[in-house]
């Protein structure tokens, strides 16, 4: 029962962002405020992990990869599409969902509790499309430029580590990217990383603005928020890998 | 002016208000009065549509709030400022900007006007330096009058307090309470304030309302309430010997028995001159 009960709250959210926004020009500056805090705020962390996924990738196919049958570019090639389907999407965002969807839960949590929210509510703004609309469109459009520029660093992290320490030489590494490269691979990248930018943003919006108590409460709201975020990414993963691929 | 009328508000199977009707004037310093879980924090919430009622009817200047469609009542809304306990700024704006969002959101005034409004704003409240500090770099009382600013900015008709006065020392208590009644007499709005402040009810309470277990106790104001017979609201006014004392005190300068303004060093001197005794008790006393 508390299972639909949720749900239907966050439905419920979901639904109360749709109206029409009382000032056009305050909404726009807080999607763009959103915009930065979202996709600048998460550029640093999302650019070492990704030229690092990137790295161990390489090594760990060169090690494997010890049949002289098999040529050397192929490293590339399995570098590309380890990257491009799973790390850059699925990581980069399981990770996104620790760093921005803690942000989101105790943001509008402390606001919450602070009672800012109830503040605006009085002055007649519709609080879910002023907060919380902003920061899923800002996630819908930020998550999936990230997560393209963590497909480019990725691959850069196993050319580099490949190069550096004489796997293989750049030349070969570049012939596998191109070897058998598929558009339909950053499709199928894009639509999981448009998913997972709604999940990562509405969940923690969710358990955030609907906290009740204090500082305890707004702490157990975002690890809730988080460790269901994760595995509804990770859900979600499947789900599309078994329709899509 | 606001009428509740026989309004009930209960969550799960706890009734917190079982009928409360009152009526809350305009020009008037309103305040709702009574220990804590009396239900007065869930009569304002539901005053300001932050809570719906079960049943009754809450009515603004005649119309009835409780009937009113979202659009409705997000306009009426415009026209409600509101001081929240703990202030309620936002953490991420300067106190200028805190002053200048209602004026953002909801006119299209240049940015000239609006900035006038907001100085003006903040003088009449009396923070002048603050303009672009942060909340958590000002004082509890500054916080408050940052938010009674917020909260008028718009001019707004209805005013809605809820513990002014908490976390704050007895004067700046006063000074705020004071800033609130001048307010609300200068924009003729109609006030309503939460409080548990027995400052604030002796000295701005000109129309009071206290709540026992979600039911209207008693009514009244600021001067009645000193010869109030009822036992619930005694015991919660005066509730130490010192309020008692001071209560018989006022009662006696009430009824012109003892000077209003009197020296108490002249009074501990000579105590019997400073009886305001009536002619006949004087003559009783001579023969």
């Amino acid at each position: 029962m508390k299972f639909f009960s949720v749900l239907g709250n966050y439905l419920l959210l979901i639904k109360g962002m749709f109206t029409r926004p009382e000032n056009i020009k305050m909404y726009w500056k807080e999607l763009m405020h959103q915009c930065v805090e979202i996709g600048i705020g998460s550029l640093g962390i999302v650019s070492i992990i990704s030229v690092f996924m990137g790295a161990v990738s390489a090594a760990q196919t060169a090690y494997q990869l010890t049949n002289p049958l098999i040529p050397k570019s192929t490293l590339g090639q399995i570098v590309r599409d380890t990257v491009i389907l799973e790390f850059a999407p699925t990581l980069v965002c399981i990770v996104l969902a620790g760093v921005v969807g803690s942000k989101i839960a105790s943001e509008l949590g402390n606001m919450r509790s602070t009672e800012q929210i109830d503040a605006l509510e009085i002055m007649g703004i519709n609080t879910k499309s002023y907060l919380v609309a902003p920061k899923i469109l800002a996630a819908l459009i930020t998550i999936p430029l990230l997560v393209v520029i963590a497909m480019f660093l990725g691959i850069w992290g196993g050319r580099l580590t490949s190069t550096l320490t004489n796997i293989v030489s750049g030349d070969t590494y570049d012939k596998g990217l191109l070897d058998g490269f598929s558009a339909i691979n950053v499709y199928f990248a894009l639509a999981k990383a448009y998913t997972f930018a709604f999940i990562i943003s509405s969940i923690p919006a969710f358990y955030g603005y609907n906290v009740k108590g204090g500082a305890l409460e707004i702490g157990r709201a975002s690890t809730t928020a988080v460790v269901t975020s994760c595995i509804l990414v990770l859900f979600a993963d499947y789900i599309l890998a078994a329709l899509l691929l | 002016m606001i009428e509740i009328k026989d309004v009930k508000k209960g969550f799960d199977d706890k009734q917190i208000l079982k009928g409360v009707s009152a009526v809350f004037e305009t020009g008037k310093t309103n305040l709702i009065i009574g220990t804590s879980g009396s239900g007065k924090t869930v009569l304002q919430k539901c005053l300001v549509g932050l809570f719906e009622v079960d049943s009754g009817e809450i009515i603004y200047d005649g119309k009835s709030f409780t009937h009113m469609v979202e659009d409705e009542r997000k306009h009426l809304r415009q026209q409600i400022g509101m001081l929240f306990q703990g202030s309620a700024l936002f953490d991420s704006m300067t106190v200028q900007r805190n002053v200048k969002f209602p004026l953002d959101m909801f006119t299209d005034w240049s940015h000239d006007k609006k900035m006038k409004q907001v100085n003006e704003t903040l003088e009449r409240v009396n923070l002048k330096d603050a303009h672009n500090k942060f909340p958590a770099e000002i004082s509890g009382g500054m916080k408050k009058r940052v938010g009674i600013a917020r909260a008028i900015v718009l001019n707004p008709k209805y005013l809605f307090c809820d513990e002014p006065n908490s976390g704050l020392d007895p004067q700046t208590s006063m000074v705020i309470d004071l800033l609130i009644r001048e307010i609300t007499k200068e924009y003729n709005m109609t006030t309503i304030i939460n409080t548990h402040d027995m400052n604030s009810v002796m000295e701005i309470g000109e129309n009071i309302l206290y709540m026992y277990q979600g039911e209207r106790e008693w009514v009244g104001n600021n001067k009645e309430i000193i010869f109030s017979k009822s036992a619930k609201l005694n015991e919660f006014i005066f509730a130490s010997e010192f309020l008692r004392d001071a209560k018989d005190m006022r009662m006696l300068e009430e009824k012109g028995i003892i000077d209003n303004d009197r020296n108490m060093e002249d009074v501990m001197r000579d105590p019997e001159s400073h009886l305001l005794m009536g002619e006949n008790d004087k003559r009783d006393k001579s023969e």
